[in-house]
């Protein structure tokens, strides 16, 4: 098959790398919840210490 | 640990004779695979890698089935205890499950093999016969030594009829890459074989590494 | 313990990727073939073979895990082994994207690396099931190394299959990912791969951070909930 024209090209190109980044930062996200509930058991043990 | 793997299989075995519970299953349902293909692909025979894929794959499936019931016996009657009680090299029973899987295969192909020539190959299986024994031997070894492992892995889940095809049939991909690839000149018109050496090579590869692999492996699995 | 060096491996990550896009976009020529979409393989390739050498490292770890009995090796495996099924995704997915670019089709069964990838992949979802139906948790840690051992042994053995049947079926006429690669696509190749590879890195002792401080969290909880 012939080559893609540049803006049709484009296309696919951008959407390769749209998912690359959307993987990185859905895991960034789940990582940060993670980390979140782990503040908020902190803070609970904290206060019951109290 | 040869004198314990013979007492296990010959006790697997001597349950198989008596029951008869995988061995005419695994056969019955191979033929019947071989029927759901004849309607499938609407074709009276078939030869070459039609003939070669339809029937590994078909013993692919028959062996998932042998493979899930092989511990089933002592997940139903709590056998694996009393055998990891005893002071034995627990390679035995890996020993023992892979050897009663591959004479169960080897059973089952002595009936499959030639209904598969009856049912759907075109050309005879006369052509390259010993061609055939070999690249079935060998496929039989990987199949079984990976039945083993898969089936002692699956056998502390919740759902091991479903954990094993799951597991078996990616593993074995290989094993149906070069036994498709292996078998299909020996089902053409013209049989004889070609690049066997090749896919034999890959299959003795594989053969090795799996083997080794669960036996250095296969303690961890029992430990307690 | 597990986030030691973090913060200077990430400072690494940021600076390769940023110089591997840059490198993608503004200094790799167009290649003579395929044009523009042969960009996409300086994402779906260094994901593939990072993913690829993470199941195989998990596999590394399960047997860290198996000799030792030390329970932080069976963590490190299971977050490498989590790490690449959700890179995996990503090839199957930028695969997918370059194929219907190249050939038209959503999937094409031409490329060996990404016909054994997906067989690969199928294989590694089952560690989730496998893993999780195992109550024990002694025993759930050594099943799923034993797991990760025969699996990380077969990903060579299947490309090597793969390959093998594929040359009869497909023979390659033009090599892809070429071994006749001019300096510069070559030189972007590495510092893409370098790149992926780093960022795994991260990722991975970021989660394992999480992980084993959760962890620790819930025995402490314990411990108070006991002495209350």
């Amino acid at each position: 098959m012939p080559a893609l024209p540049l803006d049709e090209a484009g296309k696919y190109v951008a959407a390769s790398y749209v998912v690359f980044v959307a993987l990185i930062l859905i895991y960034v996200a789940i990582i940060g919840a993670k980390i979140a509930r782990i503040e908020r058991q902190i803070s609970e043990l904290v206060e019951d210490d109290e | 640990m040869t004198r314990t793997a013979r007492a296990i299989l010959r006790k697997d075995l001597r349950i198989e004779l008596r029951t008869k519970e995988s061995v005419p299953a695994m056969t019955l349902f191979a033929i019947t695979v071989y029927v759901l293909f004849h309607f499938g692909l609407d074709r009276d025979s078939l030869d070459g890698e039609l003939a070669s894929g339809v029937l590994w794959v078909t013993l692919l499936l028959a062996a998932v089935i042998g493979v899930s019931r092989l511990f089933a016996a002592e997940r139903e009657q709590g056998g694996i205890d009393g055998l990891l009680l005893a002071p034995v090299d627990q390679t035995a029973l890996f020993v023992a499950k892979a050897a009663a899987m591959f004479l169960f295969l080897t059973a089952v192909e002595l009936v499959a093999v030639p209904a598969f020539a009856l049912l759907l190959l075109g050309p005879g299986l006369g052509g390259a016969l010993p061609e055939l024994l070999a690249v079935l031997a060998l496929g039989n070894l990987g199949i079984a030594a990976l039945g083993a492992l898969v089936a002692a892995l699956a056998a502390e889940t919740r759902a091991p009829e479903l954990i094993v095809p799951l597991l078996l049939l990616p593993l074995l991909v290989p094993v149906l890459i070069a036994c498709a690839q292996a078998t299909e000149p020996l089902f053409r018109q013209d049989a004889g074989p070609e690049d066997l050496g090749r896919w034999l090579g890959l299959l003795t590869l594989y053969d090795v590494v799996f083997v080794l692999l669960s036996v250095a492996v296969f303690d961890f699995l029992l430990e307690d | 313990m597990y986030s030691k060096g973090l913060a200077p491996l990430a400072a690494a990550t940021v600076v390769t990727v940023t110089a591997a896009l840059s490198m993608v976009f503004f200094y790799a020529p167009n290649d003579a073939d395929q044009g523009f979409v042969q960009k996409i393989f300086y994402v779906h390739v260094p994901m593939a073979i990072v993913a690829l050498c993470g199941f195989i490292a998990g596999g590394v770890f399960a047997i860290r895990h198996l000799r030792s009995g030390d329970s932080s090796w069976d963590l490190r495996s299971y977050v490498a082994i989590h790490m690449s099924i959700i890179l995996g995704v990503g090839v199957l997915v930028t695969g997918a994207i370059w194929a219907k670019a190249s050939w038209g089709h959503w999937w094409v069964w031409d490329e060996p690396v990404l016909v054994s990838f997906l067989v690969v992949f199928l294989l590694y979802c089952v560690y989730y099931p496998l893993r999780f139906s195992i109550e024990d948790p002694g025993r759930q840690a050594r099943y799923s190394s034993v797991f990760a051992i025969a699996a990380g042994a077969f990903v060579p053995l299947n490309f090597v299959a793969v390959r093998l049947a594929e040359a009869y079926t497909h023979p390659r006429v033009l090599s892809q990912t070429g071994g006749s690669m001019p300096g510069d696509m070559r030189l972007t190749f590495l510092v893409s791969i370098a790149g992926m590879a780093l960022l795994f890195v991260t990722l991975w002792k970021l989660e394992l951070t999480a992980k084993h401080a959760s962890m620790q969290l819930k025995r402490l909880r314990n411990r108070a909930r006991v002495a209350a």
